[in-house]
């Protein structure tokens, strides 16, 4: 059963090869020259405004804390796919009921507008 | 394989050793997440698939997103060393030891000799057969605890 | 593996029809408008009294279901019983607090309901993974209650507190559990207790399971040492809330510290029985003794549930020192659980009344000469307080009886005189309060306004129950007697 996941070590050995090498080599071939608009930190061509260190909103955490009770969920989707044709009617039926009430508490979580980011 | 174990489990204690001793929040998370990648690779290892996608999916994956959000939440700086607590001291350090040797021993005692235990089947289907027959029920009832948890992210954490 | 059949939902009726009770109040919530809020708390009330119903019903189909998780038992009847008993009264007594402290949520009553679901399903669950699932259930809800006055700091105090050493004791009870597990490959409390009798099974580090576990079902029913959460948390947690937390989940961490360590591991004997002895004596000691240095009637109540989680203790070391005539020990401690359950919750939804909006008036002081002020009020609180101390004609009286005559029955002498001279004592700080009320005279600062009609219903139906349990104990004990013979 390893053997299948051999292909997988060779890849995270490739990446990791390539991606230190890069680093390596352009650490040792490029030269620097470091000026005031080099150093600024790279925010996608948008000049920087303040400090990176700032609070958060806490609208970030909500949304964080529902992805990761709904990942939660789906995770169980995965062994159930796998057997899903051999328990037949059955697996079906209690996928239904659990997909049913986590999907009570999505409609809460809309209604209650805990996914605007306006509001 | 044992050479790759050796690999998993030194990384492991390595970083999980970072996470405590570094003095960054975002330091310890990122180490966080390489402790999580190892254990990973060991579950593999001891054949059980499920619970190593897993660990990489929802705990370094969903988890860690939601530690680095309370970290940039809370602004949490370098950490100032305290001065400990003498009660953590003196109780921490030979309970560590303890519960170390108990462990030790109890694997020394079950599998004596044996250089690894045999991997099991514990891929995606085995779960699946065992979480849909005989623990259908427990099933079942994590939908309620998933449906507590929303209701107290909601409750706590919504601006009103 | 027999397939599911419907059989097996009959045997979790109550906890369906309070999930699905739950999630209609929780769906329906934001389309409510809050003018209306309340009357979700009827929607909630009509799910008890319906789930009680199907506790009722499904008596005629006891057994065990979902391949063994989970057992429609009289143990698991009983234990329903109270607790949807414990979540009506809560329900009825936190109506009127909701609106006079401005956080008239439905959600209150939808983790109300969910609470009382997980803490259904830990005394009914006969596999180690459905307790944790039960116990994760009844917890999480009641942190979030806990928390429920957003703005006010002693509640995020106490959310947070129950939540950082709740989780970390649960982790304890996992990881016993994960134990047990490594050493007998299952869970199932009837195969362990199977594989644990067999001749020659003592596997090695059983024992480190087993404190483990007692660890993490200790900080559930606050036993000393674990008790360091419970008079911050009582305290800062809404009053109505309170009522519940010092009941429901704390009667079905009991139920199931009697299902896994007089059940399933039953055979580890010697030190089970230690361990519930020396917890025993602890709690009961040191819960009077810091009792007596209260000021705050709250954190006073706190310190006496954390006592009464010691003398049912004593119960239940009765019971494992009785080893195969253990049905009275366990008798005794259901009992006392009932009594416990209607006296705490009574006591608290009353506390929240007084306490006014805010929860202002918290102290003893604050109730001075009450009694001229409000006579029935303060007589209620001082029969709820009486019975609490254990005076005779109350549940109070015996409860603490059935126990103590148990303890004396399984030869645990050192124990039982303990205990007496504990209640004793306890009598000196219940009666503090009794004599701000009637003896001194001055104008209470404690809200003198009228009892709100549904918490009034709350305490009636209690004070009754109290009395009822206090002249006519018998036909209660023999319903008691019955729940605890067929104990797995």
């Amino acid at each position: 059963m390893l053997r299948d996941y051999l292909p997988i070590l060779v890849q995270l050995i490739a990446v990791s090869t390539v991606g230190a090498a890069i680093l390596a080599v352009s650490a040792w071939v490029g030269k620097r020259r470091p000026s005031r608009e080099k150093l600024s930190p790279y925010e996608c061509g948008s000049v920087p405004v303040g400090n990176a260190r700032e609070r958060f909103s806490i609208s970030f955490y909500l949304v964080g804390m529902l992805f990761i009770l709904f990942d939660v969920e789906a995770v169980f989707l995965y062994p159930w796919a796998v057997v899903y044709k051999s328990l037949k009617w059955f697996g079906f039926l209690e996928m239904f009921l659990y997909i049913l009430v986590l999907l009570a508490g999505y409609l809460y979580i809309w209604k209650k507008g805990a996914l605007d980011w306006t509001r | 394989m044992v050479i790759l174990f050796y690999i998993a489990a030194i990384v492991a204690i390595l970083a999980a050793l970072g996470v405590v001793l570094q003095k960054t929040p975002v330091y310890s998370a990122l180490l966080l997440i390489v402790v999580l990648c190892s254990l990973a690779v060991i579950y593999l290892l001891l054949g059980a698939e499920f619970i190593a996608f897993i660990q990489v999916i929802v705990y370094a994956g969903a988890i860690m997103v939601l530690f680095v959000l309370v970290i940039m939440l809370l602004n949490a700086r370098r950490e100032t060393p305290g001065q400990g607590s003498r009660m953590a001291r003196w109780l921490g350090g030979p309970l560590l030891v303890v519960f170390l040797a108990e462990i030790v021993l109890a694997a020394w005692r079950q599998f004596p000799g044996a250089a690894s235990p045999p991997p099991l089947n514990a891929g995606p289907a085995a779960i699946g057969q065992l979480l849909f027959r005989s623990y259908v029920l427990p099933f079942e009832v994590t939908s309620i605890l998933i449906l507590v948890a929303i209701l107290g992210a909601v409750v706590l954490a919504k601006k009103s | 593996m027999t397939p599911v059949q419907a059989l097996d939902f009959i045997r979790v009726l109550p906890e369906i029809v309070l999930a699905s009770c739950a999630i209609l109040v929780m769906v329906a919530e934001p389309f409510v408008s809050a003018r209306h809020t309340a009357a979700l708390a009827w929607v909630s009330l009509i799910g008890i009294v319906a789930a009680g119903a199907g506790n009722a019903w499904m008596r005629r189909f006891s057994g065990p279901a979902f391949g063994g998780s989970i057992a429609a038992d009289p143990f698991a009847s009983y234990f329903v019983y109270l607790l949807l008993l414990a979540a009506a009264l809560t329900l009825l007594g936190s109506v009127r607090y909701l609106e006079t402290n401005q956080v008239h949520h439905g959600e209150f009553y939808a983790l109300l309901l969910l609470g009382t679901t997980g803490a259904c399903l830990m005394v009914a669950a006969t596999e180690l993974i459905m307790i944790f699932i039960g116990l994760e259930i009844s917890s999480i809800s009641t942190y979030i209650l806990a928390g429920f006055r957003r703005a006010d700091k002693r509640s995020n105090e106490a959310c947070l507190k129950y939540f950082l050493l709740g989780s970390f004791a649960t982790a304890f009870l996992l990881y016993g559990i994960a134990f047990i597990y490594g050493l007998t490959g299952t869970t199932n409390l009837v195969q362990l207790s199977e594989k644990l009798s067999a001749p020659g099974a003592r596997p090695p580090l059983l024992w480190i399971a087993l404190i483990l576990a007692f660890v993490g079902l200790g900080f559930k029913v606050s036993t000393v040492p674990f008790h360091i959460w419970t008079p911050d948390v009582y305290q800062g947690a809404p009053a109505p809330v309170t009522a519940f937390l010092s009941v429901a989940p704390k009667a079905a961490a009991f139920a199931v510290i009697l299902r896994v360590f007089l059940g399933g591991l039953a055979s580890a004997g010697a030190l089970v029985f230690w361990l519930l002895w020396i917890s025993a004596l602890l709690t009961m000691c040191l819960g009077n003794l810091a009792a007596l240095w209260q000021t705050n009637i709250k954190r006073l109540l706190a310190y006496s549930a954390i006592a009464h989680a010691g003398y049912v203790l004593v119960g239940m070391a009765a019971a494992k020192a009785a080893g195969p005539e253990a049905g009275e020990g366990i008798a005794s401690v259901l009992f006392y659980l009932a009594a416990y359950a209607l006296m705490n919750v009574a006591a608290f939804i009353l506390v929240a009344h007084l306490a006014g909006a805010g929860e202002r008036y918290q102290e003893a002081d604050d109730c001075t000469g009450l009694a001229y002020q409000r006579p029935g009020v303060a007589a209620c609180l001082t029969l709820l307080l009486v019975s609490l101390s254990g005076f005779p004609a109350t549940a109070g009286f015996f409860a603490k009886f059935y126990v103590f005559r148990a303890a004396i029955h399984a030869h645990l002498i050192g124990l039982t005189l303990v205990a007496v001279l504990n209640s004793v004592v306890a009598v000196y700080y219940y009666l503090r309060v009794v004599v701000a009320m009637y003896m001194r005279e001055g104008n209470p600062r404690a809200s003198a306004s009228p009892l709100p009609w549904p918490l009034g219903a709350a305490l009636a139906l209690s004070l009754v129950g109290i009395f009822y349990l206090g002249l006519f104990p018998t036909p209660f004990v023999r319903l008691a007697n019955l729940a605890a013979s067929p104990l797995p």
